[in-house]
């Protein structure tokens, strides 16, 4: 691959605040000219990674390339990037014509030449005759405005946008995005930018770079994002989808919610435990017929502006979304049918929880900064490092966080049509997968119990 | 109506009270009369002599010396105080938690106690005590409050404005100058000045970090002229002066800042 | 060599460490150097004597108690006196109000010797005898700045949203002031305590310049100590002080740090 296509190459890059890893190993190449969104929840190592290519953190390891030169050590005020901060960060104390021309008199460019710069500028971003105005007193969008142009105006090789439009209202936020879209069509420049908003993310970008837990887990334009997202939880986080458990039982044909259907996917080996998710507006809702591949009955229907959403539960007890533009009455029993292209299937990323152990005595076990009580433990020799499986199923949750052996919060919810995947972080920064019938909501401080039994110690 | 009257009766009484020694000074500051009390005749005697200095050349050497100490020590205790808040800001919380309960404790201990603490040290040192010792000391009582007055400015502040300065190319330097300096200057000057009032108004520190060199601020000058029993007469007219300039001062900021708010 | 230099200073939080050395010099060690002075006789032997001395003879003994007792009943009056002024002037419009503040504040910028004198003068003037009384009259008018400040500062910032929940609520007037007001101003009050009970306990000169050498408080003592060569003592006694003032802020753990904060004047 040639590096001059590249304006941005992002290789092995890993960062750790302390001893928390915040990214893990990003490799990713941005093409001259492109509009790459960054996307994921928040924490997900987004903004830090966007920091890194900015300048303003060091990585820990890794190499930034810009425009080709290594830039992994340049300090920020030698980069050839621009940044538009979330907060704007305009200069109070400087009026709009000197914010946006701190850069330009910083290069000592001379004074006419200057002022006709940012006039252009202004012109772009559409705020002439705003020049000698006290940034305080703008609207939000309009300090958007200023801080467009002030980054633009320096004409950088790349725009680093972070969450640009997360402090306006929901109004000002669509026609802005028009307008970066349109601004990024007339500059030519490359434009990066961070949310946390899918569907901003599916306006505006040429390719969207999904990430999660400071790993990317898909980089594709919107399309191939949207209808083959790679996994479960990029299925989740963009768009509606239905994610529900199923077992590939050989290629082309996989079962769930208890029926047997055709899919085009293949290459999974016989028999083997997968997700399968079902945009609720890929599945057919018609009048109880033969043509129905499966039935379930209506138990909520909600009118969403263009479509109804209704909510079907097949008579196996799953729970499925539906998106359609025909109402069907709420108790009515209905017939459904998916076809097999509209069937994403997906590896799964783990099959019961997988910990670092150490055997402490006979009848215990060190695992996730907690001793257990373990019978199996006597097989081991004490000291020794071993594997731990624990089911999603044989992790018990408690309301009060005292009860439970160590602590937790609840970081994500996976609805599967009849139960919940739940992932809890512990206080070590470990993940645990839950399932469980319960409904626990996102933050909820919980306490984690985990029975001897339970317990599957794997040598190692 | 009345709970209205009533109401700002009791502040004017209040006032009264709190104003009717200081209107006892301007007015015994215009009359000969050694003793404040007596009423000689109107005479501007006491102002034209504390001018010209001469025989009370100790009190004006006094005033100076208050005020050369005071300006001293306000300004190194705001660039010592601004710098350290940025530092502050910046640290971990472990260590920031740490240097901001010692910073509290010149505040919170009384006077005395910060004064005996210096002058053991002082004298420990076996450094001679005169301008220098002072200046440490008052130094050493501002620089929390120019902290604390600069602080609030830092967390205030949009956390990118120091980032985007650099993103927009300005080395770390003069991110500093043009961007962090204009921004936490309204907190620098509150911080000055209050650590030049402090300064020269400061007694008890003073008395014990002066040595006894002879070096006098208006304040041990005025301790000692009371000990001898009566005050020299020209204090009264330089009270006087000094209250009527800080009253004016007072009042001009108040109207500029009421001005800047319209 | 000059690049290690500069990314050192580059990185902001080393900036705190010329005053982290600072402090460390001149608050820190000179704290610990009036423990040392308190726990070790005149050869530097370490020894109880000095408490000894505290506890066997009353004189000191009684001036503390004395101070602890004038500090209480000057913070009680400034409270008294403080509260409704403070009330006031946080019901007023903005405008009236800050200049009021002003004018409580103003006196303070004159030297507080001179204030002080100028009581004196202000008892001769009335021919009033100098005792007790204008000892108490000079303290509450040398600290009541410091009590209403705080006060004023926190009851202005009240969102008054809340007084109108208390009256929809059915408050009474009375009830509004208890049950609202009130709970709501405590750590303007904390802070305005903090700030006159203090100061008070250590003041030094006032008392004598007020009475006529006739009343002295624990300050004075300490500096008479001091003055006559007796460190060791005289640093002991400080640290009965510091003892006291501990357990004051100890009481009211919380508030510390903000009333430093909120009870700064500019």
């Amino acid at each position: 691959m040639q590096k001059s296509e590249n304006i941005i190459e992002i290789e092995h890059i890993s960062h750790s605040f302390g001893d928390k890893t915040v990214l893990d190993d990003i490799n990713l190449t941005i093409g001259k000219g492109e509009f790459v969104t960054i996307l994921g929840p928040s924490g997900c190592g987004k903004t830090t990674l966007m920091r890194l290519i900015a300048g303003f953190l060091k990585a820990s390891e890794g190499k930034i390339y810009i425009a080709g030169s290594d830039m992994t050590k340049t300090p920020p005020h030698r980069r050839p990037v621009n940044t538009v901060f979330q907060k704007y960060a305009l200069f109070p104390h400087l009026n709009v014509f000197n914010n946006i021309a701190f850069g330009l008199n910083l290069k000592k460019l001379p004074s006419t030449e200057i002022k006709k710069k940012v006039m252009q500028v202004l012109k772009i971003v559409t705020m002439t005759d705003y020049e000698e105005r006290d940034v305080d007193s703008l609207s939000g969008g309009q300090q958007q405005r200023v801080a467009i142009a002030r980054a633009i105006v320096n004409e950088p090789e790349v725009l680093l946008l972070d969450e640009p439009l997360a402090a306006l209202d929901l109004k000002m936020r669509k026609d802005m995005q028009m307008e970066i879209k349109a601004m990024h069509k007339k500059l030519g420049i490359t434009f990066m930018y961070v949310t946390h908003d899918q569907e901003e993310a599916l306006t505006l970008s040429d390719t969207i770079v999904v990430m999660s837990e400071g790993k990317i887990q898909q980089i594709g334009t919107p399309t191939e994002i949207y209808n083959e997202p790679i996994n479960s939880f990029v299925a989740d986080f963009i768009g509606e989808s239905n994610i529900l458990n199923g077992t590939m039982i050989d290629d082309n044909l996989v079962e769930f919610i208890g029926h047997k259907f055709e899919c085009v996917d293949k290459g999974f080996g016989k028999n083997v435990p997968v997700d399968v998710v079902l945009r609720p507006e890929d599945i057919y809702i018609f009048e109880m017929s033969d043509a129905a591949k499966f039935s379930g009955q209506v138990t909520s229907s909600i009118f969403k502006g263009v479509h109804y959403e209704m909510m079907v539960t097949t008579p196996e007890g799953f729970e499925i979304m539906i998106q359609d533009y025909h109402h069907f009455d709420v108790g009515k029993t209905v017939g459904l049918r998916i076809k097999p292209a509209d069937i994403h299937v997906m590896k799964k990323e783990r099959l019961c929880n997988t910990f670092e152990g150490t055997i402490v005595d006979k009848s215990h076990i060190r695992f996730l900064g907690h001793t257990f009580k373990c019978p199996t433990a006597s097989q081991f020799a004490h000291g020794s490092k071993v594997n731990v499986n624990v089911d999603f199923r044989d992790v018990i949750l408690q309301d009060n966080e005292e009860d439970g052996m160590l602590p937790g919060i609840v970081s994500f919810i996976l609805y599967k049509g009849d139960h919940y995947h739940l992932t809890v972080l512990t206080e070590e920064d470990e993940n645990i997968f839950i399932d469980t019938n319960d409904i626990w909501d996102d933050g909820d401080r919980i306490g984690i119990t985990i029975s001897p039994e339970a317990i599957k110690i794997i040598n190692l | 109506m009345t709970k209205k009257f009533l109401a700002s009766s009791y502040l004017g009484l209040l006032l009264v009270i709190l104003y009717a020694p200081i209107l006892i000074i301007v007015i015994f500051s215009f009359t000969e009369a050694k003793v404040l009390g007596n009423w000689t005749g109107f005479s501007m005697k006491l102002y034209t002599s504390l001018f010209q200095g001469g025989i009370h050349h100790s009190l004006t050497s006094a005033l100076w010396n208050t005020l050369i100490i005071g300006l001293v020590a306000a300004s190194v205790s705001t660039i010592l105080g601004t710098m350290a808040a940025i530092g502050i800001y910046n640290l971990q919380p472990r260590p920031r938690k740490a240097i901001q309960l010692v910073n509290s404790i010149p505040i919170l201990n009384p006077d005395i106690i910060t004064a005996i603490s210096l002058f053991l040290l002082f004298v420990s040192l076996g450094i001679s005590q005169g301008y220098t010792t002072v200046i440490l000391a008052h130094i050493t009582f501002c620089t929390p409050y120019v902290v604390l007055s600069v602080l609030p400015r830092l967390r205030r502040m949009n956390e990118n404005l120091y980032e985007a300065a650099l993103d927009l190319g300005a080395t770390p330097f003069l991110a500093l100058r043009k961007i962090m300096l204009p921004e936490l200057k309204p907190g620098m000057i509150s911080g000055f000045i209050l650590a030049f009032t402090l300064s020269i108004d400061d007694f008890v520190v003073t008395l014990f970090t002066i040595g006894n060199e002879g070096l006098e601020t208006l304040s041990t000058y005025i301790y000692a002229d009371a000990r001898k029993g009566g005050l020299t007469p020209e204090l009264r007219p330089l009270s006087a002066i000094i209250f009527i300039t800080v009253l004016v001062l007072l009042l001009v900021i108040n109207q500029r800042a009421a001005k800047k708010k319209l | 060599m000059r690049k290690n230099i500069s990314s050192f200073i580059g990185r902001r939080r080393n900036w705190s460490i010329p005053y982290a050395f600072f402090l460390v010099f001149f608050v820190l060690i000179p704290l610990g150097l009036i423990v040392y002075y308190g726990f070790t006789d005149n050869e530097g032997d370490f020894s109880f004597t000095n408490f000894r001395k505290f506890w066997m003879q009353p004189e000191a003994m009684n001036t503390f108690i004395f101070s602890i007792g004038i500090a209480l009943i000057t913070t009680f009056l400034c409270l008294l006196l403080g509260y409704p002024a403070a009330y006031i002037m946080s019901r007023m419009n903005m405008r009236g109000a800050k200049i009021l503040v002003m004018l409580f504040i103003l006196p303070m910028w004159v030297n507080f010797l001179i204030r002080t004198l100028a009581t004196v003068a202000l008892f001769d003037f009335l021919s009033l005898p100098l005792g007790e009384g204008s000892l108490l009259f000079g303290m509450v008018y040398n600290f009541l700045p410091f009590m209403i400040y705080p006060i004023y500062n926190v009851l202005q910032k009240t969102d008054h949203s809340l007084i109108e929940a208390a009256q929809d609520l059915g408050a009474n007037p009375r009830q509004v002031f208890f049950k609202t007001i009130m709970p709501l101003s405590a750590p303007g009050i904390y802070s305005g305590i903090m700030m006159v009970f203090m100061p008070v306990i250590s003041t030094f000169a006032i008392a004598e310049l007020l009475t006529i050498n006739n009343i002295k408080l624990f300050g004075t003592t300490l500096q008479e100590n001091i003055y006559n060569g007796m460190w060791n003592y005289g640093a002991a006694l400080s640290l009965v002080m510091l003892l006291l003032i501990g357990v004051t802020s100890l009481l009211n753990n919380e508030g510390n740090a903000k009333a430093a904060e909120e009870g700064g004047l500019i």
